[in-house]
């Protein structure tokens, strides 16, 4: 019965903000051009022989940023931004009031907009196998369902991180300076421009330890077949998202307390 | 043209935006840390690339530091002016608040693209002015006038460029109503002008000078600093620079004409 519940709730969720994001096709397909940084950086490594230091083949080297392209396709979180106009807006009472945290709401959002992202996504490789054939490959269904899951994961960190720094609204009005903060370290460290094996040891002796590198290198590596520590990767993915739900919790909780409805 | 007005018109701006924006000092802060570490993250990645190679692109690291230093302070240009100047015409055009920035008895194109100013932004160029300075003296350049006004119209046309583009691609909203996403396309691009342009493919070189001239934006005015640029490049840098000026105020005038307003 709950569970059923719960089911029609999702399913409704997921109906409504799909078609939703489907009629703003134009703008996700844009967002998906946006993400096309890795083919950048590739053609930097690949055209001055950078890779040669690393041991990695050049067909190697331009699976993984391929994969790191449809890793960061779907694990990318606006969620602060939403949150933000939502609360200056006044818009966060309405949700207050409903049984359902507004944050599935924005969950619902984020899968739907994956979903429409998709088809976008698979055009732009697509062309890059066109230009590069020799990097096709096709990866057996264990790896596939794994690295599904582990992107999964790693979008699941990303949003809590960002449900996180969402919730500090409810204290500053304006947490998205946070997030363009929080995202440098992202952006350099995650492995979207360069695999986290070519960092220089005084970075990789403590970089494991962050959350950074399993949020895109550890799902790129995986899917494209090069080394990686498979059962390691999953469990500190697990690790984090435990660590950072219960904090998330927490500081909901305090910040609903704190909240004034704004704007109305 | 009542120069004079204008200049009155501006200076309210400048005080009036800049009066709201010191409002939110903690938003400063942290958008000038998140300044300096976007600035240590890509210093870091180009010593990544530079860990077993001398050269990149031909570019010597010290030289490669310049484009960092150019990129950065037109970044901060750009956040400072550009962005939250631009991103509001998305705005007004879905809101239809346009139609009062039309009937107002001055220059759309002054008003839109003047109104807002980020403070925070100056600190960005200030940090680039002091890498700039760095790399002047590790490069051991002499300074001279006739190389102090070279680099300042080469920077001062790559402003312009700079300009007309996010001008262009924020107009294009009167007919596709929501293009934030568009200008997000251009940022990653623009991404690009952190690396010396030799170091990309050819076919992606063509790109980057012909389709969005990057190419002219960082890496002309890096190669005056070092002396190495002809002057048929520079001559070009002007051309370009005009020519995108020009079209992109006529491009402003021709969309207005299709501009219907909004929810009336």
């Amino acid at each position: 019965m709950i569970s059923n519940l719960i089911n029609r709730k999702i399913i409704t969720l997921l109906k409504v903000q799909y078609s939703n994001m489907l009629e703003y096709r134009v703008e996700i397909a844009l967002w998906a051009i946006s993400g096309i940084i890795p083919f950048f950086m590739l053609n930097i490594w690949t055209n001055n022989n950078l890779n040669e230091s690393i041991n990695i083949s050049d067909v190697m080297l331009s699976r993984y940023f391929v994969c790191a392209f449809f890793v960061r396709q779907f694990s990318v979180v606006w969620v602060v931004f939403s949150f933000e106009e939502d609360s200056l807006m006044g818009k966060v009472s309405p949700y207050l009031i409903q049984p359902l945290n507004p944050f599935f709401r924005y969950f619902a959002q984020h899968l739907a907009e994956q979903i429409t992202r998709f088809p976008f996504a698979l055009i732009i490789a697509f062309f890059f196998f066109i230009f590069n054939p020799e990097s096709l490959w096709i990866p057996n269904l264990g790896i596939l369902l794994l690295s599904i899951v582990s992107t999964f994961l790693s979008f699941l960190i990303q949003f809590l991180i960002q449900s996180i720094v969402a919730c500090i609204c409810f204290w500053t009005e304006k947490a998205s300076s946070i997030e363009r903060l929080l995202f440098i370290p992202t952006l350099f460290l995650s492995g979207l421009l360069a695999p986290v094996v070519s960092f220089p040891a005084y970075v990789k002796s403590w970089i494991y330890l962050t959350p950074f590198p399993y949020l895109i290198d550890f799902p790129a590596n995986l899917l494209s077949g090069n080394e990686t520590n498979i059962s390691g990767g999953l469990s500190m993915q697990i690790l984090w998202i435990f660590l950072l739900y219960p904090l998330f919790k927490k500081i909901w909780s305090e910040g609903t307390k704190k909240y004034t409805a704004m704007g109305s | 043209m009542n120069f004079k007005k204008y200049l009155k018109v501006y200076k309210k701006f400048l005080h009036t935006s800049l009066a709201s924006e010191l409002e939110y000092k903690t938003n400063i802060l942290v958008d000038l840390i998140t300044a300096i570490l976007s600035l240590i993250g890509s210093i870091f990645l180009l010593t990544i690339f530079f860990q077993n190679n001398g050269y990149i692109g031909g570019w010597k690291f010290e030289q490669a530091l310049i484009i960092q230093a150019i990129y950065t302070i037109l970044n901060g240009i750009t956040n400072t002016w550009f962005n939250p100047n631009l991103s509001e015409i998305v705005k007004h055009i879905r809101e239809g608040t346009l139609d009062f920035v039309l009937l107002k008895p001055i220059d759309s194109q002054f008003f839109i693209s003047l109104k807002k100013i980020n403070p925070s932004g100056f600190l960005e160029i200030m940090l680039g002015f002091f890498l700039l300075i760095f790399c002047i003296r590790i490069n051991q350049i002499n300074l001279s006038l006739s190389f102090l006004t070279l680099s300042l119209i080469t920077i001062s046309c790559s402003i312009c460029i700079l300009y007309s583009l996010w001008f262009f691609i924020s107009t294009t909203t009167i007919w596709f109503v929501k293009t934030w996403n568009a200008t997000e396309v251009l940022r990653s691009f623009l991404y690009i002008g952190r690396f010396p342009l030799n170091s990309f493919s050819f076919s992606l070189r063509i790109f980057f000078s012909i389709f969005i001239p990057i190419a002219f934006i960082t890496t002309i005015p890096s190669e005056v600093f070092l002396g190495l640029s002809q002057s048929w490049k520079i001559l070009l840098e002007v051309i370009v620079a005009t020519v995108f000026l020009i079209t992109s105020r006529k491009f402003w005038l021709f969309a207005l004409k299709f501009y219907s307003s909004a929810s009336s």
